[in-house]
């Protein structure tokens, strides 16, 4: 896919998140890419030329690949919930 | 069902919880205080005559016909005005109440023509009902006096007529339009004998006057004077079935009135609990689409789009499009396939569609129209909440006192929700409304916002952030409701933020426009003003900072504590009728029924299991990112069912060229629509009255739709697609929607307690429904949010990069407008283009100077992506630099200037901003006149030829 439209999108998460800080962001970047992008999209910035990336969004890239916490928990798994509503995704 | 219309009970409920016993005819009944003695009469089974009251509006004691006798009191007072009281002895019936009302009628009928036996509303006028009931023979007065026979009917409205030759000045349906509806378009002109009913001036007739033909008068009309011109022409109905509207998330149901096949009426059901008996021109009145002559019953194919389209039979164009599905996959993989479902279909339709797409396709490259409208709220809300949902439901309005409307404009996007919030606006509520643009809310009849923030377009965020600035620093903030229900540190963090000087009104001003002492006015009343609300729509979520606003919107109502209580909230409105169940089903990329992201072992061991085959463990493509795909060729074969993505989608060029570059497009659709022009294969879909299943409104209530007639097609759309999936041998045996929805409570905890038998028993039912005996959940967060912790989320301001420049000074925002429905291609094919035949663009009288514009001139439209045409109307509603345009019409296609910024977090477009010019022009662009010629070719139909060449 093209890659001025990958690194534009991955540059629009990271801008979001950079009040976290730039650890903070680039793993919740990470995260976000992780759990919304199609596999292709990942390879396809991968692929990308990094020096196009923000130095978030750069970071953010590389960590993909790792294991990457759930840092914006908009993708917390069902049975995660605190109130110990068990696989009740909607409480 | 039979057909009998439902009961009236002749005055509204009484809410009371205190109870009042009284003695009727005999009988003890016990009541609500506050209830009338009419209708205490008809809850024990009585039926007191009545002409002026109707339980839809407050009671108005003029025609005298209700009349009691009640011990102890003196005189014969009106049923429909005297409370009852606790002891109280009342007499309906008795020799001297007879005749006082035989007197009463004698003079109504005197004055009515007596063409009963022709009239079409024989048998279904209350006039006629009474004249029986109190036993009238005869007229005294003969019909030779002075009358109101022969008056002119007016029949400009498409879809009912008003004749007042029958007009017995009862006064209904000037209470219905002001109590039920709000819009105060109906006065009684005159007194006495002279008065009559009308439409606003005297020159207005009902098309032309404010009237918004929601029909709430027709159905208050107790007689011919406001009636249907569909019963006029089919004739009375003789069966009922209650289903629910097929247009908006408002979820209104109705009794589907039907004579055989044929649907006469459509009658808002008075238990519906989303609509409360109410309704919008567009569910009432709007569904003559359904048996439009553009209609396509037959399945077509074509080697190529250039061809064109030949009819074959449903197994033809079934095994084709199985075959080309396969060789696609066997070519480039599973994950070349992908499919769209629909919003407007039902949920059990969608969920088959996912499950054909990752069970039988192999892939998860499922999206579905949400993309492109409430995507941002499933992130925003369950990344604050942890639901992806709204809080409340629609009757919680009801006990707010400030109400925020922020990028929605109710009146028009979802009407019946709009006249219950007028409604608590005109009983004192206070109301904010953000809105680049001065919609109907702002200021209408007996309704006006304390704050109207016109905030340049695009900069909600900002906005937001700096209310939440000014609740911060002002000490406004609910600290004990944070406390105890949102993460502490996570809050503290965040109040920082928005405390600093640069989130403050005075130093945003110059971005959002907005008077800072106005935005610390709305702010403060917001955080002070009892119970707070928020309610928002498309003006929210179709930005680059779309989910970033949803969630500024989650922490202004946890630092105020409103939430998880009645009347307070945060409440996306929903465009489409099943957005919000479309999206429960499991339509998007990354998650499978009820929210559960695809790469969780657990949720995918599930739905493994009961399916018998092993899924894709990594999310799948979003629509745009499917188009983008498509170009590089690792995309190319698309399953659309209901969806027409080619007109609703932003950048029409770039669409196109993505539908052009896939090898199969199969589309399943009532009509051919403009996505069709690029399909190999159509599949005829059918319309909601030709199916059972459920649709989830926007308070997450699930509610039933039943099939009143065969589908013209032949097939329900969940059974086309059950055919599809056995051609590429899932074997499927479905033979009822109600076996898909088992699957669904089956696979789904947010569903678990849902079934078909359940839903026919109490209507509906709100989810989560945990189990078979939880009832559901009108109101969410109760004691406690769903993810825990509520969390507070640092939101800050990033202007979009679509920016105006010199060769684009103005932005233009989008949206729609009450009688049309998104692309418009149901309602664009009924009578409700009486009042809305084209796209206009609105302009700011000053910037229409500038430019030499009068009212009504052509003029083109251009971005950065395209230009287009339209006509110009000059109105102050809109700010000057902004330009507002609705997206109806297929010949505007206003998309072709929209651009490809999308939502950061979840791709939706930014429809609500794009730079612009305005230019006097003189007709249609080069790419309007190519894409007519283009799609008259495209929707060339050869029939087939076999069939022809055996005649
Ligand atoms: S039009 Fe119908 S509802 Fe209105 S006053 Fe006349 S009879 Fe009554
Ligand atoms: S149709 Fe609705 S808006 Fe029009 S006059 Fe009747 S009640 Fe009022
Ligand atoms: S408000 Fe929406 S659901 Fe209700 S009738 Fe109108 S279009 Fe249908
Ligand atoms: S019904 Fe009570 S006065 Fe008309």
């Amino acid at each position: 896919m093209e890659a001025s439209r990958l690194i534009y999108m991955a540059n629009q998460i990271a801008r979001n998140f950079a009040p976290m800080g730039v650890e903070q962001a680039a793993l919740a970047t990470a995260d976000h890419i992780k759990m919304y992008w199609d596999p292709r999209m990942i390879a396809g910035i991968r692929a990308a030329d990094a020096a196009e990336l923000t130095p978030v969004a750069a970071h953010a890239i590389r960590l993909v690949d790792g294991p990457v916490p759930h840092m914006t928990r908009a993708t917390e798994f069902a049975g995660a919930h605190a109130d110990g509503a068990a696989h009740n995704d909607a409480g | 069902m039979g057909y009998e219309p439902q009961a009236d009970f002749g005055t509204p409920a009484s809410t009371s919880e205190k109870l009042v016993t009284l003695t009727i005819d005999g009988r003890s009944v016990t009541v609500p205080e506050g209830t009338s003695v009419m209708r205490a009469a008809a809850e024990c089974g009585g039926d007191i005559p009545k002409l002026c009251a109707t339980d839809s509006v407050k009671s108005f004691g003029s025609c005298r016909l209700c009349l009691v006798e009640v011990d102890g009191m003196r005189g014969t007072p009106a049923s429909c005005t005297t409370p009852v009281m606790d002891g109280m002895t009342v007499h309906t019936q008795t020799p001297r109440l007879q005749k006082l009302r035989k007197g009463v009628m004698e003079l109504y009928i005197s004055d009515h023509p007596l063409d009963c036996l022709t009239c079409s509303d024989n048998g279904d006028c209350e006039l006629q009902d009474n004249a029986a009931a109190v036993g009238l023979r005869d007229v005294r007065y003969g019909y030779n006096g002075d009358n109101h026979l022969g008056l002119e009917k007016d029949t400009s409205n498409p879809y009912f007529d008003f004749d007042p030759s029958k007009c017995i000045v009862c006064s209904r349906c000037v209470r219905a339009c002001d109590e039920v509806q709000g819009t105060f378009a109906l006065t009684i002109d005159g007194r006495g004998f002279g008065s009559k009913v009308s439409a606003g001036l005297a020159t207005d007739d009902f098309l032309s006057s404010e009237c918004v033909s929601c029909g709430a008068c027709v159905q208050a009309c107790p007689t011919a004077t406001l009636q249907e011109k569909a019963m006029v022409e089919i004739g009375k109905p003789e069966r009922a079935v209650v289903t629910t509207c097929a247009y908006c998330g408002v979820g209104c149901t109705f009794r589907a009135e039907m004579r055989g096949e044929q649907l006469v009426r459509m009658v808002p059901w008075k238990d519906g609990k989303a609509n409360r008996g109410h309704s919008c021109v567009k569910g009432r009145f709007a569904w003559g689409y359904a048996n439009h002559q553009d209609r396509i019953t037959q399945p077509m194919i074509r080697k190529n789009v250039d061809d064109p389209w030949q009819v074959v039979s449903w197994d033809e164009a079934i095994s084709y499009a199985a075959s080309e599905l396969k060789r696609i996959k066997a070519q480039h993989g599973a994950r070349a396939l992908g499919g769209i479902t629909s919003s407007r279909c039902t949920n059990e339709e969608t969920f088959l569609v996912q499950k054909l797409i990752r069970a039988g396709f192999g892939a998860n490259n499922v999206d579905t129209c949400a993309r492109v409208c409430h995507s941002p709220t499933g992130y925003g809300l369950k990344t604050t909440f942890g639901t992806s949902a709204g809080t409340q439901d629609f009757d919680s309005v009801m006990d707010s006192d400030v109400i925020l409307i922020i990028g929605a404009n109710p009146t028009d996007g979802h009407p019946v929700f709009a006249s219950r919030m007028k409604r608590r606006l005109r009983q004192g509520a206070k109301l904010i409304v953000i809105d680049p643009r001065r919609t109907d809310m702002v200021k209408s009849p007996h309704i006006e916002a304390q704050h109207h923030l016109a905030l340049q377009p695009g900069t909600n965020v900002a906005v937001l952030t700096a209310m939440a600035h000014v609740i911060v620093t002002e000490g406004l903030a609910d600290e004990a409701f944070i406390r105890e229900r949102c993460d502490w540190d996570e809050y503290q963090d965040w109040a920082a933020f928005v405390s600093q000087e640069r989130n403050s009104p005075e130093t945003l001003e110059p971005v959002t426009r907005v008077p800072a002492e106005e935005l610390r006015g709305a702010a403060r009343l917001f955080a002070t003003g009892g119970n707070g609300a928020i309610y928002y729509g498309l003006g929210v979520t179709e930005h680059s900072q779309g989910s970033s606003t949803v969630m500024a919107i989650a922490n202004l109502a946890m630092v105020t504590g409103n939430i998880g209580r009645r009347g307070v909230g945060v409440n996306p409105l929903r465009g489409q009728n099943n957005v919000q169940g479309a999206c429960d089903m499991g339509s998007f990329p990354h998650e499978l029924s009820g929210y559960r992201h695809i790469s969780d072992v657990e949720t995918r061991k599930l739905f493994e299991a009961d399916w018998g085959v092993t899924l894709d463990s990594e999310p799948g493509l979003r629509i745009p990112n499917m188009l983008d795909a498509a170009l590089d060729g690792s995309f190319r074969a698309i399953y659309i069912q209901g969806e027409d993505i080619l007109q609703s989608d932003p950048n029409t060029h770039h669409v196109a060229a993505g539908l052009k570059a896939m090898e199969c497009v199969i589309v399943q659709d009532l009509f051919l629509n403009e996505t069709a022009n690029y399909a190999h294969i159509f599949l005829p879909g059918s319309t909601f009255l030709e199916k059972d299943g459920t649709f989830t409104n926007a308070e997450r209530r699930i509610q039933p739709v039943r099939k009143v007639m065969e589908p013209a097609n032949g097939y329900a759309d969940w059974e086309v697609t059950q055919l599809l999936a056995n051609a590429l041998d899932l074997g499927w045996t479905y033979t009822h929607p109600s076996q898909i929805l088992d699957e669904i409570a089956r696979l789904t905890p947010s569903f678990a307690g849902v079934s078909w038998p359940r839903l026919e028993r109490e209507g509906s039912l709100q989810w989560p429904v945990k189990d078979e005996t939880h009832e559901g959940s009108p109101i969410m967060h109760v004691d406690g949010f769903v993810r825990g912790k509520g969390k507070f989320v640092v939101t800050d301001y990033v202007p979009t990069d679509e920016k105006t420049g010199p060769r684009f000074p103005l932005l233009l925002t989008t949206g729609r407008i009450l009688s049309q429905y998104n692309v418009g291609a149901q309602t664009r094919r009924t009578g409700n283009t009486a009042w809305h035949p084209e796209d206009l663009l609105e302009i700011h009288p000053t910037d229409a100077e500038n430019r030499g514009l009068k009212d009504g001139d052509w003029v083109k439209l251009s971005s950065r992506t395209g230009e287009t045409t339209l006509r110009a109307t000059i109105t102050e509603r809109v700010a000057p630099g902004v330009v507002y345009t609705t997206f109806h019409h297929p010949a505007t296609q206003a998309n072709v200037v929209t651009t490809e910024y999308s939502d950061w977090a979840t791709n939706c477009p930014e429809y609500k901003v794009t730079a612009v010019q305005i230019t006097p022009s003189n007709g249609p662009t080069d790419w309007q006149e190519d894409y007519n010629s283009w799609s008259e070719r495209s929707r060339r139909i050869v029939a087939n030829l076999t069939a022809e060449a055996a005649e």
